[in-house]
């Protein structure tokens, strides 16, 4: 039994979706790395 | 050739129509690599004599990091044409056309910008120069003008390498001093012999890609006995820390023994005569040994330091 062909339009889809969630931990971390330095900063 | 033209010449067939995925531009970074390049980074900052606040030490070896990767990802830009002929590098994102070589230039960039700046505003201004520097110079001094130019690659750039304990401690001194500067001597002259003990056991995979590593052009034998001089130097660079009463007795013991080691498998090396690459054991065993090497070594002299502390 073979697969379906893969749609191009999910393929792309799913590796934007996959990007965009890395993309959205990283700035959500650099937000939490800029207030610590800003306190770090202060002290 | 210029950039522009380089950049449409050498472009592989990549197929654009899908954005390349995230573990790619992950894999951009050597991020194996850059393990080492943290370790030393660490090691530099944590032998310094003065307190850094911990965030602000996490942001510079966060720097360091990203500086290293930023250095990677533009290595594998500019390479990308020599990694398709190497069997060791063939499955990298852009040889195997799993990304465009754009994407690849500006995430470099970005990277090494972004990487720069943080480390300028949140640290201090010394430590950020040095990264600067040590960007550059493994991407313009190594990859660019060196690499494929002279079997002397490695050696000028391995300087590229020994920065990242030189910024480690400029970032909690604010100074560069005889230890961090020992420290740099130290990973400078260590990888001549890290290197070429890998370039004789794929030197086939070097030669096929024409870039001039030292096997490939000056033969086997004379990077045998280069390897093995170039253990000696670093030896006593090694040892100097001790010497000077910049280290304890810890690092001096620890340093010691597996100077000799290193010393003593440089010499199997640099006195064998084995031509298979299948049969290269010594070398195999110098190559895996010298990153051991490296990582005790710098963590020797922090434990040293602490302890004293």
């Amino acid at each position: 039994m073979s697969l379906p062909p893969l749609d191009p339009q999910d393929e792309i889809r799913r590796r934007q979706k996959s990007r965009a969630v890395v993309m959205a931990l990283i700035l959500g971390a650099l937000v939490i790395l800029f207030y610590a330095i800003s306190i770090a900063k202060m002290t | 050739m210029t950039t522009a033209s380089y950049l449409t010449t050498q472009a592989p067939a990549a197929d654009t129509r899908l954005p390349a995925e995230w573990r790619d531009f992950l894999a951009l970074t050597k991020p194996r690599v850059m393990t080492l390049v943290v370790f030393t980074g660490l090691c530099g900052l944590l032998a310094a004599p003065v307190a850094i606040h911990p965030v602000i030490a996490f942001t510079a070896i966060l720097c360091i990091a990203l500086g290293a990767g930023a250095a990677a990802t533009l290595n594998q830009w500019y390479e990308s044409d020599i990694d398709a002929l190497m069997v060791r590098t063939a499955q990298r994102p852009l040889p195997a056309g799993r990304m465009d070589r754009q994407s690849a230039l500006h995430f470099g960039v970005g990277l090494g910008v972004f990487s720069v700046l943080l480390m300028g505003l949140a640290v201090n201004v010394l430590s950020a120069v040095i990264l600067t520097a040590s960007i550059l110079f493994y991407v313009v001094i190594y990859t660019v003008w060196l690499k494929r130019r002279t079997p002397q690659n490695i050696v000028i750039g391995g300087a590229a390498g020994a920065f990242p304990a030189l910024i480690g401690w400029a970032a909690a001194t604010g100074r560069v001093e005889t230890l961090p500067v020992l420290l740099f001597a130290l990973v400078f002259l260590w990888t001549p012999p890290h290197f070429w003990a890998l370039a004789l056991f794929m030197k086939a995979d070097y030669a096929a890609a024409g870039v001039p590593m030292m096997p490939v052009v000056a033969g086997r034998r004379a990077t045998r006995t280069q390897v093995f001089l170039y253990s000696l130097p670093m030896a006593a660079v090694a040892m100097a820390p001790y010497a000077m009463g910049l280290a304890g007795a810890l690092y001096g013991a620890v340093t010691g023994a597996l100077t000799l080691l290193f010393v003593a498998l440089a010499a199997r090396v640099g006195f064998s005569r084995e031509e298979d690459q299948a049969a290269m054991k010594p070398e195999r065993q110098l190559f895996g040994f010298s990153i051991l090497y490296l990582f005790v070594v710098f963590g020797a002299l922090v434990a040293d330091r602490w302890l004293l502390a």
